[in-house]
């Protein structure tokens, strides 16, 4: 054998031993664009350091587009994805059927006592962990403090809805284009209606009874949108049924709204360097109406194994990594407390420097103030505190969005926009065989 | 007799086809000053035209958060090579149609045309499932096979109509002269369509460019083209919207260049035929 011919056998030899040694499996993880999804993104290389065996890469979609895209993939077995971002109503429909792959052999070092029961609680299905938090949100009243000083008036850490009206009526000042109030109104199941399905619970109101007989024309919805019309078209800003939370922050922003009852997610955006109010913002609990449950909802962007994955193991790795503790450690040394990913972890809570970040208090007690197993005065069949927690709920839900935003924009009045639900409602149960 | 265009008259024609033309391209416009302004400008109330904060750092976030020369490259290979292989069947298709009719030729392109009015997402399960079977979701040519078929009855149709100005004696006259049926539609057929062709083509890799339904649907990280690229930079929760507009113009500003330089080939293959 000459030495050439050795010297390329070695050669061969050695790039398939380092071929080997570099083997690596490349998951795939879909996800949101919102600030905390791509801050991790740009920490990607804690998680390559300790694990070059494992390739991530990413697809971002809109919340939508994900949705569908994710929903067509696992029921087709496609096995596109191995790491999904998914929200809390999808958690309890696809774990019960058998879409997520269970994620309660995580590590003892992952700690999962540590998870915020409430939170926790939305993401079990049958008593299995399907989805890992990565955030968690409630809503609360962000509000104008220098507004309210100047009207005389102190907001309550735990205001009435009839605090909140009488703010209002004293913050508007139409003249100079500010609205006393600015709350959701664009059609949608996660825009105006999770807005209102939460401030109907503080109403005593409910979608269903526990017959799955819908509730609309129940007095209970009707105080919650009169209530909710009035407030709007007396305090709020014109074509507020347009509103969602992008237009309804960049009124905040631009100092336009005394108060602005949205996502727990929101404070750091109003108190952010865009903002023109940063220095002048409050926090208080979303408001109640003395009946023991307040107007504020409960959710969680959380990271999840579709059954169909081929790499679930690689998946469960990266999902530990992105959730557990020191992951929040990570983004504080590298981006400071205020940018750690919210409401998922008790330990978070009584870590001394996150109590300095000023919306950190109201962010916990908003959220352990909701309750998905009981969002409601009365008993009711179904999970979920802003939606309910079946496949049908988002076409329906969206459906009614429709008509309530139009009663908001002055096309019906609030009892023919209820009436209309009833019926659309009761058909929708009726043709999924809910009810007779 | 022609009417005599006084320049009073033409002055007002002038005016009023620059004002269409701004009305048409504002939103464009509006983008791209947009991925120049700062966020909080990007959404002030009352709109800033000129911005006072004029910046690249929305060019530069996306780009450093995103492999856009790979979204890109996607991009070219799917609308090109869509086009192509459309062209190869549609080629052969529109000729038999046009020079060889038959009693359903009528009713056979109203069918083709009429496969464009159903929802795409009507056929989104079948055709993934399709897709999944044979191992083509998120490959360049599966995609480049779906926006061929998705487009096929676009460019049949519009090589038809260039097809049915050429006077048929030509073909005839190549045949008696000895030509085969592939010479005939090579050397014969093609050169006189060629400006309707290109338009033809022009027109389909734009469509394709940017067609965001089956292109997002149908691909996850490797063969997603700008189009998926755009999507990523959309949030339902947070004011990004100067990023997005950076994400937006550098995805359309290929396909406006190329539109740009092709303009007069387009208008005179989309105006081919309109005057008898």
């Amino acid at each position: 054998m000459t030495k050439t011919l050795r010297a390329l056998m070695g050669a061969t030899a050695l790039i398939t031993l380092s071929g080997a040694a570099m083997a690596e499996t490349t998951i795939t993880v879909a996800t949101v664009n919102n600030g905390d999804m791509v801050r991790m993104q740009g920490l990607m290389d804690d998680f390559n350091a300790k694990h070059p065996d494992i390739k991530v890469e990413w697809v971002t979609l809109e919340e939508n587009v994900l949705r569908q895209n994710v929903t067509t993939d696992i029921a087709t077995g496609g096995g596109q994805y191995d790491v999904i971002t998914i929200g809390t109503y999808e958690v309890p429909i696809w774990g019960k059927q058998g879409w997520l792959e269970s994620l309660n052999d995580l590590p003892a070092e992952y700690d999962v006592d540590d998870l915020l029961p409430a939170i926790r609680g939305g993401l079990t299905v049958d008593g299995n962990l399907m989805a890992a938090p990565f955030y968690g949100e409630s809503s609360m009243v962000m509000y104008r403090k220098d507004l309210m000083e100047a009207a005389g008036l102190t907001m309550p850490d735990a205001p009435t809805w009839a605090d909140i009206e009488k703010a209002a009526a004293a913050m508007t000042d139409k003249s100079k284009e500010q609205y006393g109030v600015c709350l959701r109104g664009k059609a949608g199941w996660g825009e105006n209606m999770a807005f209102l399905t939460a401030m109907s619970n503080s109403f005593g109101a409910r979608w269903f009874d526990e017959n799955w007989v819908p509730q609309f024309d129940q007095p209970e919805w009707k105080a919650t949108l009169d209530f909710y019309l009035n407030l709007m078209n007396n305090y709020g800003p014109p074509g507020a049924s347009n509103n969602g939370f992008n237009e309804n922050l960049t009124l905040f922003q631009q100092g336009k709204c005394g108060m602005w009852i949205d996502a727990t997610v929101a404070a750091s955006f109003v108190t952010g360097k865009d903002s023109t109010v940063a220095d002048k913002v409050g926090f208080a609990l979303a408001p109640d109406n003395g009946l023991g449950k307040r107007g504020n909802w409960l959710w969680a962007w959380s990271l999840a194994i579709p059954a169909s994955s081929d790499a679930k193991a690689e998946a469960k790795v990266f999902i530990d990594w992105a959730t557990n503790k020191d992951y929040l450690a990570l983004v504080a040394s590298k981006e400071g407390w205020a940018n750690v990913p919210p409401g998922t972890r008790t330990s978070l809570y009584s870590n001394e420097e996150y109590a300095k970040v000023p919306f950190a208090k109201m962010t916990i007690d908003s959220i352990n103030s909701a309750d998905p197993n009981a969002p409601t005065v009365k008993p009711v069949p179904y999970v979920g505190v802003q939606f309910v927690a079946i496949p049908e709920f988002a076409g329906v839900a969206t459906s009614v969005g429709e008509i309530f935003s139009a009663a908001l924009a002055g096309q019906k009045t609030a009892d023919e926009a209820l009436a209309e639900a009833q019926t659309l409602v009761s058909d929708e149960m009726k043709a999924a065989g809910y009810i007779q | 007799m022609a009417r005599a265009v006084t320049p009073r008259r033409k002055l007002i024609t002038t005016l009023a086809a620059w004002a269409v033309a701004l009305i048409i391209f504002f939103p464009v416009l509006w983008m791209i000053l947009t991925s120049f302004k700062t966020e909080a400008s990007a959404v002030a109330n009352p709109p800033q035209f000129f911005s006072a904060d004029w910046t690249l750092e929305n060019y530069a976030e996306v780009w450093a958060r995103s492999d856009y020369p790979r979204f890109f490259w996607n991009s070219v290979v799917i609308s090109v090579g869509s086009t192509l292989l459309g062209l190869l069947v549609a080629v052969p298709s529109a000729w038999a149609m046009a020079f060889v009719p038959g009693r359903k030729t009528k009713d056979l392109l109203m069918w083709m045309l009429s496969t464009k009015m159903m929802p795409a997402v009507a056929v989104m399960i079948p055709l993934y499932l399709l897709f999944q079977r044979l191992g083509l979701i998120d490959t360049k040519f599966g995609l480049v096979v779906a926006l061929m078929l998705m487009n096929l009855p676009i460019i049949i149709w519009m090589l038809y109509t260039y097809f049915k100005e050429i006077p048929g004696e030509i073909l005839e006259a190549s045949r008696m002269d000895g030509a085969s049926l592939w010479g005939e539609i090579v050397h014969v057929l093609t050169p006189m369509a060629l400006p309707g062709i290109a338009s033809t083509m022009l027109l389909n890799i734009i469509l394709a460019w940017n067609e965001a339904f089956w292109t997002i649907v149908l691909t996850t990280t490797k063969a997603a083209p700008l189009s998926a690229f755009i999507a990523s930079f959309s949030a339902p929760q947070g004011l990004f919207y100067a990023k997005l507009s950076a994400a937006s113009a550098m995805a359309i500003m290929p396909i406006l260049i190329l539109g740009w330089f092709s303009q007069k080939q387009l208008v005179r293959g989309l105006t081919f035929g309109a005057v008898k």
